[in-house]
This record gives structure tokens, sequence and C-alpha cells, in this order.
């Protein structure tokens, strides 16, 4: 229990005080967890971490439920998630009661006639980023495209698009798995005739482990 | 009925929402403003604008956002929840299966595969967003001050990595004086 109440507080802490997102955060779940408490060894924290960033949903709640649950447990894991996400809460809730009282003052109006451009500049901004650390060539550009396409001109849900890109990904990812696995069984039995092609297809497409910007 | 839709359309999004903040910035943008027309485009770009300036998580503050504005403090805590509810049965019931490193590895493919299709899911959140309401002075007289901010703010972001935060500021401060 003494535990559950430490990994609220951490969590209470890095949710309070952290700007920008799942990223700016994980360098002080580190600090806190592997660092001061020791409650996790290093390694297994990264590994952790290289797990819980493929998984969907709200990257700093993964992350403080999978602390808080490899540390104590189910109690644990809602006392870090909920450590995490009680200061966005609160602050969101107190902010939005004042900005409505104050919203049609017309100070305020002209302020945020200025700030709305540059949130959809903020918006555009990482997409082009994604594109180009997903390293997205001349033949793969039709994917982002066919996307928007799909999404603003054909008013498509993008729902359907992510469960489609899904099943995509997911035989392409099963296809390398597969050239992967043919060719560390040639490695192992020694070169046997007819799979030099498929080895050779897999060696450009060794799945690297991934890299930290996956989620900006 | 709207706590049922709340709930659907967050825990929709909580399963979905593959690629970080600004890929279920645009999930939310889909359903909040085009489906179910809770809430303007500007009203969605003021609370953009609040959720970056805020500590904490993007999509949570705009889920306690949404939820609040749509239906009250319980609708704040319903949205908030809904988001993190496939997260907290994850824990349990996918760990297990994820933690051995062949599924992991098959895991990080489908998401490096996935990441070409989530950057066109955002661009097309932000394309969405632009229109007259949020471009106010746009087509009317020789200023666009908008446009401007806008190209501006995407340079600053995209190829110097400015920070948002100092970003928004700096928009606000123009607006101020500019309208």
């Amino acid at each position: 229990m003494k535990k559950a109440f430490e990994l609220f507080f951490s969590f209470f802490k890095i949710g309070a005080f952290t700007l920008g997102g799942g990223y700016a955060m994980l360098s002080m779940v580190e600090k806190a967890v592997v660092d001061q408490k020791k409650w996790i060894p290093n390694d297994e924290f990264w590994d952790m971490i290289a797990v819980v960033q493929s998984l969907p949903g709200v990257f700093a709640v993964n992350t403080a439920l999978y602390v808080g649950h490899r540390v104590a447990g189910t109690k644990g894991a809602f006392a870090a998630m909920l450590g995490a996400i009680i200061p966005s809460i609160t602050i969101i809730l107190l902010l939005a009661t004042v900005f409505r009282e104050y919203r049609d003052q017309p100070v305020v109006e002209r302020i945020f006639k200025g700030i709305r451009p540059c949130v959809v500049a903020l918006i555009l901004a990482p997409s082009l980023r994604m594109i180009k650390s997903a390293k997205v060539t001349w033949k793969t550009a039709i994917i982002p495209i066919a996307t928007v396409f799909l999404i603003w001109w054909c008013k498509i849900s993008p729902a359907y698009v992510i469960l489609a890109a899904i099943a995509g990904s997911l035989i392409y990812a099963l296809i390398i798995r597969r050239h992967e696995t043919a060719r560390r069984n040639t490695r192992d039995n020694g070169p046997s005739t007819g799979s030099g092609t498929s080895s050779h297809v897999s060696e450009s497409r060794v799945p690297r482990q991934k890299e930290k910007e996956a989620k900006p | 009925m709207i706590y049922l839709q709340l709930l659907w359309v967050f825990v929709k999004i909580g399963v979905l929402g593959f690629g970080g903040g600004y890929a279920m910035l645009s999930l939310i943008q889909h359903e909040v403003v085009d489906h179910y027309a809770w809430m303007s485009t500007t009203d969605f770009a003021d609370m953009v604008a609040i959720s970056q300036m805020t500590p904490g998580p993007i999509s949570i503050n705009l889920a306690t956002y949404v939820g609040y504005t749509t239906a009250g403090f319980g609708g704040s805590l319903l949205a908030s929840f809904a988001l993190c509810l496939p997260s907290i049965i994850m824990v349990y019931f996918i760990l297990k299966l994820f933690m051995s490193k062949k599924n992991n590895a098959l895991m990080a493919n489908t998401l490096k595969g996935l990441k070409p299709a989530i950057a066109g899911l955002i661009f097309a959140a932000g394309l969405s967003m632009m229109n007259t309401q949020n471009f106010v002075d746009f087509g009317r007289g020789q200023y666009n001050i908008s446009v401007i901010i806008c190209v501006l703010a995407f340079v600053a972001s995209y190829f110097f990595k400015a920070n948002p935060i100092l970003l928004i500021v700096i928009s606000g401060v123009i607006g101020f004086f500019a309208y």
C-alpha cells in the first residue's frame, strides 16, 4: 500500500509538471522509477518502454499502468494511472470554467483569432515530420496521400482507415517475420539451394528496433 | 445518451489511438467536430491551444475538455476514463502476449507500417481546420495576417523545432495587436 502511494505521488508530480506530452515525460519517469526509487532495473525499464510504445492509447497512461503494475500489482497500476491523469483533469476543468466565462470578451477573442492559425500549423508540422521519419518514398507516398483523400475529401471515418492500415501493416509485418525466420533457418542449416533469393529479400527489410521518435 | 456517446467515442479512440497525441487529436477532431457536431472548428482549435499549453498528455486534456463542454463535470471524468479504459484492459490481457520479443517485433513492425497512414490522418485533420472560421481575415482585404501566422508557425515548428507553447503565445500577442 505504501508503494501504491509512492507511485501515485511520483506520477502526480510528473503529470503536473511535464509540458509537451509523452516523450518529455519519459526522462522524468526514468529518473523517478529507475534512478531514485530503484523499482525497476534500467534495461528492464527500456524493454518495457519499447513494448508500451507500440501499444495504442495515451502513452503516459500506458507507461504509468505498466510501471505501476510491475512495481505493486493492480493497486500500483491504478495508483500510478490516477497520479498521471488527475493533474491534467484538474487543470483543464479549472481552465475550461474560466475560459467559458471570458471567451466572449473582445480581448480574449482577439488573442484567439491569432492563436487558431498557429494551431493549424502545429497540427500540420508533426504530420510532415512523421512522413520524414517513416522514410516514405515516392512509391509509398500513395499511403499518406490516399489517407488524406479518404478522410478529408470522401469524409470516411479515420477509424476505418486505421483498421484497414492495421490489417495491411500486420500482413506486411508477418511477411517480414516469415522472411526473418527463413533467413535464420538458412543461416543455421547452411546455405541450401533456392533460399538464396529469399534471404536476399529479407536482408533489405530487416526489422529494426523502433526509433524513439515513433510518437511525437 | 450523451454519456453513452462520450463513452463510445473515447473508448474507440483509446483502442485505435496508435501513434501518439496528434494521431488521437485527429481522431477526436473527426468524432467531435465532423461526426457528432458537438462543437465548431474554432471551439476545437481553442481547445487544442489550451490543451497544448497545459501540463499532461494532450489527449487526456482534450478528452476532459470535450467531456466538460458536452456533458459537464461528469462528462469530463467519463471521457478521460473511457480513453484510459482500453489501456487498463490491455495491461492485463496483452502484457503477457507482447512481452515476448518475437511478438513485440511484430507489433513494432506493424506500427512502422502504420506510420505513413497516421501521418496522413493528422495532415487531414489540419486541412479540415483550414477554413474561414479559423482564418478570419482570409479573402478579406489585402492583409492575410492569419495566413502569415500559420506559415511562420509552420516554418518555425517544422524546420526549427520551436517550442509549441512559445509559438501559441507569440501568435496570441500578434492576434491581440492585429485584430
